[in-house]
């Protein structure tokens, strides 16, 4: 069904990255990165730390601007060329359409689990009170959190808080999902129930961008691998061909080191 | 009336020799707020009690109470014990005092936080108690409260003006004498003004070199 | 001790407090206005609000309250501002615990968590939205401690006042030490009343903080 709606909805696809580079002063984060997501896509990003993947996922809702290149979100371009002051209204109104999560949550620790997820549909979009608790009631079943809905963040443990930050982003009902590495700073006893949410979360066809260290995690759920370094795109393919039998030899001597000790 | 900064240069030298006792007067009473300021941090923490709850009370009293009137009760409290100081000295025991409160403050909790396994550990070797606290504890403490003792001495430069009140001659009591003499009020304390921040600036510097050599020699 | 004496002349001292309390809660009304307006400014986008802001802080701070003070009271009418004492005396000292607090509020507002403004932004809040609804209730309760200490100085530096003859607390402690030469006696009278300001104060601080104590 998935299918069809999509290609219905368009030939385009979801996020188009054209040429991505960065730099910093003279470090070049980036190096041309091309990249597209058909909507309902899931996607992962893999590759040691510093080779650019955090900077890349936050070039898509420019949190980190690219120094050149494009990215669109469907017919949007989210880093048009605007001045300061356009760019601002259009860039706010991009990001309502772009949920992400963080390695670190960013709950509001001031405000309720409730609050923290109406917040913004409240301001931005407006909604009643009584719309915007029911949506934040919907988001929290599906994390399994609906019992958590009155508590403040402290409260929660680090697996609670990730899932509750994946409610807030849901709830404004946004066409992508960026994950920045959402599973890095738990306890290794509570990634699974966030895995189990990010896991349901793609059952239901939302478009996903996965920045991850868990190989499994992105060998089991996702359709397609990229696998960054130097700030490129060394090798890209589904995920039987990178983790079963990757071509670049960088590739493969990232994996030994990564899937060591896991089987 | 309107302003003329013509008549400030006439006076330069004036305010130049005022800004020098400025100068005296804050490494003084900065030199004595630092030493007083261990002693009473040390008398608070491990002294007998008889000077422990005294020392206690005077750093609350005098972190409580403005410097002003720190300044009044120095200056002519010591007249009324047959002690004739002249304003200078007053004032710098005044200023220093009030700034030895606050730094034995700020060493106390310096030494709180050194304290425990280094005390052992001297003790350990065999100091005595007083070796202890004076060689080992100490030292490390005033070491780690440098910055924070540096913004006091900032504070104490600026705070010295208020000895001109007592009729201490510094850069403040050589503005007015400008300025009654020349009715200007608004150029001589302008001057003034510069000369401090210039004094401030120098301090400053002063400050993070000593703070950066210090870090080095860790 | 001459207990007869501050008996007689307590009631002169409370009357004289309650200026000093009066200067005290105007001039610090009037620095947590310039330290938000500081504060905005030296966290502003615009290059030259940064640099007023800046300028602003390593002026005040750079040189003595009283030299501003008399800067203000005695050098003000060669400018056209004629002000009465008291008058001069608020402004004076709350532009001047304006520049410590300036700073007070921008330490607070720049130790909440980047991660916060990325993901107030990240949900499509703007740069002012961010700043209302996540960032400032969050460090409105970090600046509360680092205020009150401002505000503890500031009541004891309403003393300088005493240089410009209003009439409070410490004037009126040094009226009497003159007037009585009793130092010691006018001393502690005074300084009790500036220890009890200065308690409750802190107290009201306190209790502030832990209520609004992210929980």
């Amino acid at each position: 069904m998935s299918t069809t709606e999509s290609e219905m909805a368009g030939n385009g696809p979801m996020i188009d990255v054209k040429n991505a580079a960065k730099r910093y002063g003279t470090v070049e984060v980036l190096r041309g990165i091309n990249l597209q997501v058909r909507k309902g896509e899931i996607v992962a990003v893999i590759g040691p730390s510093g080779s650019g993947k955090s900077t890349f996922l936050r070039a898509i809702n420019n949190l980190d601007p690219l120094s050149s290149g494009e990215v669109w979100l469907e017919d949007v371009q989210v880093n048009k060329p605007l001045t300061s002051y356009q760019y601002e209204r259009h860039i706010n109104r991009v990001r309502q359409d772009i949920g992400m999560v963080f390695q670190h949550f960013n709950l509001f620790p001031h405000l309720s689990v409730r609050q923290n997820i109406t917040l913004a549909p409240r301001m931005l979009k407006r909604l009643s009170k009584q719309e915007a608790d029911g949506l934040a009631e919907q988001q929290l079943r599906r994390v399994g959190l609906i019992d958590r809905i009155d508590f403040m963040p402290s409260q929660l443990s680090g697996g609670q808080k990730q899932r509750v930050a994946i409610a807030r982003a849901l709830a404004m009902q946004p066409k992508v999902m960026l994950f920045d590495e959402a599973t890095s700073a738990l306890d290794p006893e509570l990634v699974e129930e966030v895995n189990f949410v990010m896991r349901q979360l793609a059952e239901s066809h939302m478009t996903m961008i996965i920045v991850t260290h868990e190989m499994g995690f992105a060998q089991d759920v996702c359709d397609r691998v990229l696998f960054m370094d130097g700030g490129m795109v060394v090798e890209e393919g589904s995920p039987d061909v990178i983790f079963r039998n990757p071509s670049q030899e960088r590739t493969r001597s990232f994996l030994r080191k990564h899937l060591k000790g896991r089987n | 009336m309107g302003l003329d900064f013509g008549v400030v240069p006439g006076y330069l030298g004036a305010l130049s020799v005022g800004a020098g006792w400025t100068v005296v007067i804050t490494v003084l009473a900065g030199a004595f707020s630092i030493v007083a300021g261990v002693l009473f941090a040390v008398g608070g923490l491990y002294g007998h009690p008889l000077i422990r709850y005294p020392v206690k009370a005077f750093v609350w009293l005098f972190r409580g109470t403005p410097l002003l009137l720190q300044l009044f009760l120095i200056y002519f409290g010591l007249v009324e014990i047959g002690i004739d100081l002249n304003a200078f000295v007053a004032g710098v025991i005044g200023l220093g005092l009030h700034f030895a409160a606050y730094n034995a403050d700020i060493i106390q909790a310096g030494i709180v936080a050194v304290d425990r396994g280094q005390t052992e550990a001297g003790r350990t070797l065999g100091l005595s108690r007083y070796q202890t606290v004076s060689r080992i504890v100490v030292p490390q403490a005033v070491r780690d409260v440098v910055p924070a003792l540096g913004n006091n001495m900032i504070a104490l430069l600026k705070d010295s003006a208020l000895v001109s009140v007592i009729g201490v001659a510094e850069l403040t009591l050589s503005a007015q004498l400008a300025i009654s003499k020349t009715f200007r009020p608004f150029e001589f304390y302008f001057a003034a003004a510069v000369f401090y921040y210039v004094i401030n600036l120098c301090l400053e510097a002063a400050l993070s070199r000593i703070e950066r050599r210090m870090e080095a020699a860790r | 001790m001459d207990v007869e004496l501050l008996l007689r002349v307590y009631p002169f001292f409370l009357e004289a407090a309650l200026v000093t309390v009066q200067l005290s809660v105007l001039s610090i009304a009037l620095g947590l206005v310039c330290g938000a307006l500081g504060a905005s400014a030296r966290l502003s986008q615009l290059r030259i609000l940064r640099f007023v802001g800046a300028a602003y802080v390593s002026v005040i701070r750079g040189t003595p309250a009283l030299i501003q003070l008399f800067i203000l009271y005695f050098g003000g009418p060669q400018i056209g501002i004629q002000l009465d004492a008291f008058t001069a005396g608020v402004i004076g000292l709350g532009v001047n615990i304006g520049a410590y607090m300036t700073e007070t509020i921008r330490g607070a507002i720049i130790a909440v968590d980047r991660g916060q403004t990325e993901a107030a932004r990240t949900l499509g809040m703007s740069r002012g939205q961010a700043m209302r609804n996540v960032i400032l209730p969050q460090a409105l309760r970090l600046m509360i401690r680092p205020l009150g200490v401002n505000i503890n100085a500031q009541i004891k530096g309403t003393a300088l006042v005493a240089a410009i003859s209003v009439v409070e607390l410490t004037y009126t402690a040094q009226r009497y030490i003159a007037s009585t030469y009793k130092p010691f006696e006018m001393f502690l009278l005074a300084g009790m009343i500036y220890l009890v300001i200065i308690s409750a104060t802190g107290a009201a601080i306190a209790w502030l903080d832990r209520r609004v104590a992210i929980r």
